[in-house]
């Protein structure tokens, strides 16, 4: 009997996860005693962290897709469908583009997050963003014909993918506007949640003062409500209104309602344990990436990192050894602060980040990274 | 820890959040609950005991319990 292996999503964590299950188990999949199969709804691969940059005109939207076939070992099938229904108690998925439920042994949720302007009136009307491409792309038009005015960035979604990417906008449309002449006819305005401008006390305390020397101003405790396109006000819960010229939103981020309907999480996040990755609701169920509610940040390192603990762990419940592979909260995140300077952040559960001095090093650093990333949704790096 | 029966109609648990934090989970919890629902927030971070009253100040939500606790703390928030 072929043992069962289902992964669903192919982002980051779903890639890597495929590729990692190839290389441990290949003479068992070979064998045909354990088959990996990685479900995607699309037949491409997309690398989210391209579309910052598209709004400044450096990147365009394909430079953040691949073929998902072409990265994913050949060992593993992949499947373009979507996954309709999951029953947890008879471990059995069912895909849209097949009449019978599939069993799997092993069953690994890594769905992503998907956005939801929608929820906050006047949103989708009202705001731009550059966290889907076609966000990006309609944000690099307004930006090119934008000369003067308020220049709103409003992070209004709680928990949304890469939170550093909120304070690297403003940094990099203050120095490109700076450079193309435009910054004296532009304010820029960044709002966030809470007390401080980034959700991490230490981040925070490091990008306030560069904030204040870039002339950026803050408006914290700031969780947008509302949008009046007609007045071009956007007004908080805590009733505070601002007026903008350009609206930069961080939209509400969801979980796909597939989690819910499974009885897994609520809106679209697994609940489970932050060190094995297990779903707390099911067994043989992982989840990994922007799908798991682990409290890390949403972002492409965390997938790779946890991708390999659930491979690890898959891989010797297959064996029939107990799993021992842990996840320790493991985050790396590049941080732009301009159009050729970054700076660099790693913690875990127990360590706190320390932002190192923003270098044109790590600018380039990151720059690299993004085009090396093929060879981690590949598994070699 | 003074112990409450409030029955919260969601628990966020951010023991162990170093980023984003504690109050963004609970602020994304409230956004998504109904009007006057309670949501309990779990958190490790001692910040909390500050961050969360402060946000309650400005908003019309209640926060109607604190539970101090040695290993982690919990609020109670009604929606407004």
């Amino acid at each position: 009997m072929t043992e069962q292996i289902v992964v669903v999503g192919g982002g980051t964590g779903g890639a890597v996860l495929a590729n990692d299950l190839a290389d441990r188990l290949g003479p068992q999949i070979d064998a045909g005693e354990v088959a990996v199969t990685l479900v995607n709804d699309g037949p491409d691969h997309v690398y989210k962290p391209v579309w910052l940059y598209v709004p400044f005109g450096q990147r365009e939207p394909e430079d953040g897709r691949r073929r998902l076939r072409d990265l994913v070992d050949d060992r593993v099938a992949v499947r373009v469908d979507r996954v309709t229904d999951i029953d947890t108690e008879a471990k059995q998925v069912r895909y849209h583009e097949a009449p019978d439920p599939i069993d799997y042994d092993h069953l690994v949720l890594a769905t992503g997050s998907t956005l939801a302007p929608e929820e906050i009136p006047g949103l989708v009307a009202g705001g731009h963003n550059y966290y889907s491409e076609s966000g990006a792309e309609a944000l690099r038009e307004e930006l090119l014909s934008f000369t003067e005015g308020h220049l709103v960035l409003s992070v209004v979604g709680t928990p949304h993918m890469c939170p550093a990417a909120p304070l690297e906008f403003v940094f990099m449309a203050d120095d490109w506007l700076r450079e193309r002449g435009l910054r004296e006819d532009v304010d820029i305005t960044y709002t966030y949640p809470i007390q401080r401008v980034h959700g991490n006390p230490h981040i925070a305390e490091w990008a306030q003062p560069l904030m204040d020397e870039r002339d950026i101003g803050t408006e914290t405790l700031f969780n947008a409500e509302s949008v009046d396109t007609d007045a071009g006000t956007v007004t908080s819960m805590e009733g505070t209104d601002l007026d903008y010229d350009l609206l930069v939103a961080i939209p509400p981020h969801r979980g796909i309602d597939l989690i819910a309907e499974s009885g897994l999480g609520d809106d679209g996040w697994v609940d489970v344990d932050k060190h094995t990755l297990e779903a707390e609701a099911a067994e043989d169920v992982y989840a990994l990436g922007d799908a798991a509610a682990t409290g890390v940040p949403k972002a492409g390192s965390v997938a790779h990192y946890q991708a390999g603990v659930v491979g690890q762990r898959i891989a010797s419940e297959v064996r029939g050894r107990p799993a021992t592979a842990t996840y320790d909260g493991k985050t790396l995140c590049f941080i732009e602060t301009g159009m050729d300077a970054a700076s660099f952040v790693e913690f875990d559960y127990e360590h706190p980040p320390s932002p190192a001095p923003p270098s044109e090093k790590l600018h380039w650093s990151k720059l690299a990274y993004n085009e090396s990333y093929w060879l981690t949704a590949r598994g070699l790096l | 820890m003074s112990e409450t029966d409030i029955e919260p109609a969601k628990t966020v648990d951010a023991r162990g959040s170093a980023c984003p934090g504690p109050l963004m989970d609970l602020i994304g919890a409230v956004r998504s609950a109904e009007s006057g629902a309670v949501v309990r927030l779990l958190s490790d971070n001692e910040r909390s005991l500050t961050d969360v009253p402060e946000w309650i100040d400005e908003t019309d939500n209640d926060l109607l319990a604190t539970e101090e606790g040695d290993d982690h703390h919990a609020f109670y928030v009604e929606k407004a």
